[in-house]
């Protein structure tokens, strides 16, 4: 039993799964693309859909352009005659919090978690627009680029960064992302390419494209029987903060580091960082917020969001592969964020403990 | 029968456009009529902080905030991002920059276009002034864009009344989404199948339900549903209701009836308009098949087959 745990149960990621994350899936429906990844997820962990205790999701109607596609993805699931589940319009890491919620009600022993997003059919920097403040700011259609390159010039201009900086991180990312199969951008060859809003280039940006995660939550015992060295959940917080750019600092991420401080992050060192940060600039702001100055911590071993970013699914999958790590027992004590809303607006901070061998 | 090789991908364009109508508030009516007047408001919070654009809740306190002053229509970049290819929607249709700007008077910045030659000549710190739209209707497009304006900051936030003759009470902000759409592999042999006018649905491998139309899973296994199973072509009315109401581009005759029909070796009813028969007389158990129209692209309605009634038993599990 995690040593530092502050909750009425100690619950833990015991199993995570995900697609090949693709440019398009057109020859796929959406719940045809989940179900192979809800069955892998399951057969980790020996449990059949009907055994889970608590389903939740995590998607926007608004990437494909399909209402209520949520509903036509339970079928993936086995979800007749009813069963106990939820959907969060947001990304899976926050249908995660949910489900961790129920499991320490009680209500639940076990919990799957899954989440997916087909940007292929639209255009996700437009869509992405329908998000913001609808009297201030969407009427101006400010792409998801173009709010992400004004932060980052903040960030040049408060002596932060720098172009090359950013470069840096870029190459990292799809270098780390060589070993890991199921990226859709890898290889440091990858160029940095044109300006697509300036001072963001095309390799600072994450690649657009289709995928989906799944994890299986469980608590106390179920956990051991189900998983030989389970991820402990010893800590999880999300925070948001203004809405209009203009109030925020957009250097900094407060809600990023209380968060953490609620997460217990500061508590003890991490040796792995699974950072949810699509754009290069942005991984500058969270290594501040979460203070990851130096080499010692592995950030953005899979690669990151600069190397697979299907929203909506790619905060639950810095969950994920931080837990995998401790699965292989590659991490003892790692972090995981995901992020949501323009410029980092709203984040979510959790702690993976594994036992000791 | 599975099919031996994928068949092409179907791709169509699908449009989602909607214009919401929405409310104003106390504080964003003023903001928003003081643009189509070519004032700009902002609110002052308690600790005199003034915000613009202006907010009707303090984001630190909560505190309900109605205090409102004019701030100047020239201002400082805060921060900004040059746009090479503006988008649809966007304020400007040639190269510009995206800038925060603080208003002189304000603490806070405000998000819009800067119309400038090139990204040097556009700086963090650098001052600039609204461009007013020729036609203004209480938005923020009122604002067209920023534009470089060399003259120190002077004005101060002073109090305003927020009084406009004809306050602008609501918006109505459009959108509109391009997709395109691929219905996935089982609907796409669904669609195939009804363009030779045949109803093919999927059966599960576990409990051997057979969907029509088929969805790609079945809902109570959790698995795929891969095999095609030709269904039909005539089926049972198990249950119908009469409508009553024309509905708008529809050119049919009311009252008709619209009825959930169990095609022959279908595990599921799927919907379809009944024709042939007047509508009171259409009844549970009715044997019915289906009717296509020259280029139709699946049966326009269903009509009696004149065979008898199917027994109540044999389609109960259906309804
Ligand atoms: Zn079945």
């Amino acid at each position: 039993m995690p040593t530092t745990s502050r909750y009425a149960r100690d619950v833990a990621v015991v199993a995570f799964a995900q697609s090949d994350h693709r440019r398009r899936s057109d020859e796929l429906s959406e719940v045809e693309m989940v179900m192979p990844v809800l069955h892998q997820v399951l057969d980790q962990t020996g449990l059949k859909a009907g055994e889970i205790g608590f389903t939740c999701s995590g998607s926007s109607d608004y990437l494909a352009g399909r209402a209520f596609s949520f509903t036509m993805t339970l079928d993936g699931v086995g979800a007749w005659p009813p069963i106990s589940e939820s959907h969060v319009e947001m990304d899976g890491a926050w249908a995660l919090y949910e489900a961790w919620v129920k499991i320490q009600t009680g209500e639940a022993d076990t919990a799957l978690v899954y989440s997916y997003g087909k940007s292929s059919p639209g255009s996700v920097r437009d869509v992405l627009t329908r998000q913001l403040d609808p009297y201030y700011l969407a009427p101006l259609w400010p792409d998801s680029v173009a709010l992400a390159a004004l932060q980052a010039q903040a960030l040049i201009d408060a002596g932060e960064t720098d172009e090359a900086a950013l470069a840096a991180i870029a190459a990292r990312s799809r270098t780390a992302a060589e070993a890991n199969p199921h990226a859709q951008l890898r290889g440091g060859a990858v160029e940095q390419g044109d300006y697509q809003v300036r001072p963001l280039r095309t390799g600072d940006c994450p690649p657009i494209g289709d995928g989906v995660a799944a994890v299986v939550l469980a608590a106390g015992d179920t956990a051991r029987r189900l998983c030989a060295r389970p991820a402990w959940i010893t800590g999880i917080d999300h925070r948001i903060e203004a809405h209009g750019l203009g109030l925020r600092d957009l250097t900094d991420s407060p809600s990023t580091r209380i968060a953490a401080e609620h997460a217990g992050v500061f508590d003890a060192p991490v040796d792995t960082a699974e950072l949810h940060a699509p754009f290069s600039s942005q991984e500058v702001v969270l290594r501040k917020a979460l203070r990851l100055d130096g080499d010692d911590v592995a950030v953005n071993p899979s690669g990151g969001a600069l190397a697979a970013n299907p929203v909506m699914a790619a905060g639950l999958i810095r969950i994920g592969e931080a837990a995998a790590r401790i699965h292989r027992g590659e991490s003892d004590r790692a972090v995981a964020h995901a992020t949501s809303g323009p410029c980092l607006q709203q984040n979510l901070v959790a702690v993976l403990e594994g036992e000791p061998a | 029968m599975t099919a031996a090789s994928p068949p092409e991908v179907l791709r169509a364009p699908l449009v989602v456009e909607f214009p919401f109508t929405r409310s104003l508030g106390p504080v964003q009516s003023a903001f928003l009529t003081g643009l189509r007047e070519r004032v700009v408001l902002g609110v002052k919070t308690a600790d005199g902080k003034v915000m613009v654009p202006p907010v009707e809740y303090d984001p630190v306190t909560a505190e309900e905030i109605r205090e409102l002053v004019e701030v100047g229509a020239t201002g400082t970049v805060t921060t900004w991002a040059w746009n090479g290819s503006p988008r649809p929607g966007q304020p400007l249709g040639t190269p510009f920059a995206w800038v925060l700007v603080r208003l002189d008077g304000a603490d806070t910045a405000i998000l819009h276009a800067l119309d400038a030659p090139g990204p040097e000549a556009v700086r963090t710190g650098m001052r600039v002034r609204i461009r007013w739209a020729g036609e203004r209707t209480g938005a923020i497009t009122d604002i067209a864009c920023f534009e470089p304006h060399d003259a120190e900051a002077t004005e101060q936030a002073t109090p305003h009344d927020g009084q406009f003759a004809d306050a602008v009470t609501g918006i109505v902000a459009a959108a509109r989404l391009d997709y395109t759409y691929s219905p996935g592999r089982s609907q796409t042999a669904y669609i195939n199948a009804l363009a030779d006018r045949r109803t093919v649905g999927e059966r599960c491998p576990s409990c051997h339900k057979v969907y029509v139309p088929p969805r790609g899973a079945c809902p109570t296994c959790g698995v795929a549903t891969t095999d095609q199973v030709e269904v039909g072509p005539a089926g049972t009315v198990t249950t119908y209701c009469i409508v009553n109401i024309k509905a708008k581009n529809l050119d049919i005759e009311v009252p008709y009836v619209y009825a959930h029909i169990a095609l022959d070796g279908a595990d599921l009813a799927l919907h379809g308009r009944i024709g042939g028969i007047p509508y009171d007389q259409v009844r549970m158990g009715l044997r019915v098949e289906p009717v296509w129209t020259e280029g139709g692209r699946h049966p326009d309605h269903y009509r009696p087959t004149g065979e008898p009634d199917a027994d109540y038993d044999a389609y109960k599990e259906l309804i």
